[in-house]
């Protein structure tokens, strides 16, 4: 779960990170009674979740109440076009915060390096950019370490990187305990990712974290309800809270570019299914995983989610029973399509494994020809897909 | 011989009386593996219909019957507790069937339990054909032979299988290593038994996009298999960026875990990568032929 940059910095000052002052506000009304009673130099930071959002005119300085009120209008609605979001992004609020007096700014992220199956800490003096393009420019500039889960955070690991990354020494007081603070943060929230760039040195002396990057591990949002219900508020990935919102995991579904739906038991088959559609000249419209032991009631609503999207020309059904069994499957396709009420398109099914044979005489029975192998079924729905109107 | 497991390794089902666990274990059984008992807090004494042994902990359990083995089928939330039990009563290798358990409960397990082997979690288990089946696995499309098969997948290594065992190609043992971004066991860590194992003559690796477990693997096989033919399969080639395709660690994210870069490792190590799951038996007949039988 990505979080916009106001609910990152929420976790931020949990942890104890210094964000600017401000205030989260979703109306022009908002930011003018906020300036009015805070006179002085507000920034207005778009809330998307896009990348690029200050080229993309995302971020506006309001010196008074009415310019606020008149530029948040202006930014309330908009949608935000990047180079890397070409489809745009609406503006649905925006965050209003202190005007800071940048002496420096600087770049740490935590991120779970896999093949180490550590934490890994990223730090360069050179923030305020885009860390990749540091990487590629001028790699020795950014320094690494991993942290040991079993040990932990300790201040020399901050104070060391602060020296090898050069930080200029107005960081180095503060920065061993933002980054301890990062970190309890990144364990205890669960991040897949944490990253303060820019961290600002203030000309005044304050060290600062002037944006938040923060993605969540879905898997350890239980434990921390509140956080979890940010995603129902304001879902920010619609594939999500429509796998959700019909019994599948949250990332049993995800939308794609192309013409023929799939339904696959397993992620991996899924993904294989996917594949198999473009081997076969054809492109799939969805990822789809109904998990193992999958019941008639979430195969009809699976397929109804599917055939949501009017790009879906053929559904490919592909069913490799291990868990699941054949002839729930076939029992569960038969019920989706017998109601009337679906969107009816050319359907090939595969089914194999436990009880297949049982499932594919369900299926015959009901008009349907089910095929035997991933490639042969891939094949029939891109030639159906091609053939439908 | 096989590897991580054999036919007299005795296993314990931890969640033993629950709906999967009970599943399971009767399945498992069926298929021939020594399961020597459970454990299901509260109902220590007791014995399943099958006439297995129910323990309190995996301490009892271990103590009563001597298992090295263990089945975990417990909820996410009970993902970390149950491995750190498993690792304290002295099981040497635990399998963890649970999905969704979160990363950083797995981070702190991996880096507190040395000393025991932990294949997964969300993964499908682990199966010698014909010896032992820990898992969740469809016994019956295995058949016993000389094919080390690991992969990240549950029932993409099922279809994968499934061809190998029509084309007459027998599995030594299969690994399915989960799909999560935190796993105990990786391409690597299988590898390296699968390389010393006399009984496996050649090798599958199937995996996915996201993470860079399978140019680790590239790179293992490149300097230290050079007498057992390998061909590799990589799932979600057709995936955007960006997108999480049900396993939690199938992902590309900037420029890592794509295709591309697992496909290239690959070939670096001089070894295929098929297409489709169908065309892994004709690449491994192709590989295996120079070989005189």
């Amino acid at each position: 779960m990505k979080l916009m940059e106001y609910q990152g910095k929420d976790l931020f000052r949990r942890v104890g990170i210094p964000t600017p002052n401000g205030v989260f506000a979703t109306t022009a009304d908002d930011v003018k009674a906020f300036i009015r009673e805070h006179p002085g130099s507000w920034v207005l930071k778009s809330q998307v979740m896009m990348g690029g959002r200050g080229k993309a005119g995302g971020i506006k300085f309001a010196d008074d109440a009415q310019q606020g009120e008149t530029l948040a209008r202006e930014l309330i609605g908009k949608v935000l076009k990047s180079v890397q979001n070409p489809d745009g992004e609406e503006v649905k609020s925006l965050l209003v915060e202190e005007k800071v007096d940048i002496a420096s700014e600087a770049y740490v992220s935590i991120a779970i390096d896999r093949t180490a199956k550590q934490p890994v800490v990223l730090v360069t003096a050179q923030g305020g950019m885009d860390v990749e393009e540091v990487a590629e420019h001028d790699p020795d500039a950014i320094k690494k370490y991993w942290i040991d889960p079993a040990r932990g955070y300790s201040p020399f690991i901050g104070r060391r990187l602060a020296f090898d990354a050069k930080l200029p020494e107005g960081f180095r007081k503060a920065f061993p305990a933002v980054l301890g603070a990062l970190y309890t943060l990144f364990m205890d929230y669960g991040a897949n990712l944490v990253e303060i760039n820019p961290l600002v040195l203030t000309k005044d002396g304050r060290v600062i974290a002037s944006d938040a990057k923060v993605d969540l591990d879905d898997n350890g949002l239980y434990k921390h309800p509140d956080v979890a219900a940010w995603n129902s508020e304001s879902p920010a990935d619609e594939d999500q809270a429509a796998a959700v919102a019909i019994g599948l995991g949250m990332s049993n579904y995800a939308k794609l570019d192309g013409t023929i739906g799939v339904i696959a038991n397993g992620a991996g088959l899924g993904m294989g299914t996917m594949d198999a559609i473009r081997n076969a000249g054809g492109e799939a419209a969805n990822f789809l995983d109904i998990g193992g032991g999958a019941q008639a009631d979430l195969v009809k609503k699976s397929y109804d989610l599917v055939t949501s999207d009017p790009k879906v020309k053929a559904m490919f059904i592909n069913i490799f029973g291990g868990i699941t069994r054949g002839d729930q499957v076939a029992r569960g396709i038969v019920e989706a399509l017998k109601g009337g009420d679906v969107r009816e398109v050319p359907l090939v099914v595969r089914l194999t494994g436990t009880n297949a044979e049982e499932g594919r005489r369900i299926l015959d029975e009901a008009g349907f020809v089910p095929v035997e192998t991933m490639d042969e079924g891939a094949a029939r729905a891109v030639a159906l897909a091609a053939g439908s109107k | 011989m096989a590897i991580f497991l054999d036919k007299n390794s005795k296993v314990i089902v931890q969640g033993i009386t629950g709906r999967e666990g009970a599943f399971h274990t009767q399945r498992m059984l069926a298929y021939g593996t020594n399961i020597v008992g459970g454990v299901t807090p509260g109902k220590g004494g007791t014995t399943i219909e099958s006439g297995q042994p129910v323990f309190n902990t995996v301490k009892d359990a271990v103590d009563g019957t001597g298992a090295t083995h263990s089945i975990i089928f417990v909820p996410p939330f009970a993902g970390a507790d149950a491995l750190w039990e498993a690792h304290d009563a002295g099981i040497a290798l635990a399998v963890c069937i649970t999905e969704g358990i979160p990363a950083h409960d797995m981070l702190r397990v991996v880096a507190t339990t040395s000393g025991m082997r932990i294949i997964g979690g969300n993964c499908p288990g682990l199966i010698s054909p014909g010896k032992s089946l820990v898992g969740i696995m469809p016994g019956h499309i295995f058949k016993e032979g000389n094919v080390g098969m690991i992969s990240r997948s549950g029932t993409l290594t099922y279809e994968i299988v499934d061809g190998l065992t029509r084309a007459g190609f027998g599995q030594s043992t299969c690994v399915g290593i989960g799909g999560d971004p935190i796993i105990g066991t990786t391409f690597v860590d299988c590898l390296r038994a699968f390389a010393s194992d006399p009984e496996t003559t050649a090798l599958v690796v199937a995996g996915e996009i996201g993470g860079s477990d399978e140019e680790d693997a590239a790179a293992f096989i490149k300097e230290h298999i050079a007498d057992k033919p390998v061909v590799a399969f990589i799932g979600g080639r057709s995936a955007p960026k960006g997108k999480r395709l049900g396993h939690a660690g199938a992902i590309i994210s900037g420029n890592t875990g794509t295709p591309e870069s697992k496909v290239k490792a690959f070939g670096e190590a001089g070894v295929p990568v098929a297409d489709r799951p169908s065309d892994i038996p004709r690449l491994l007949a192709e590989r295996l032929k120079p070989v005189p039988a």
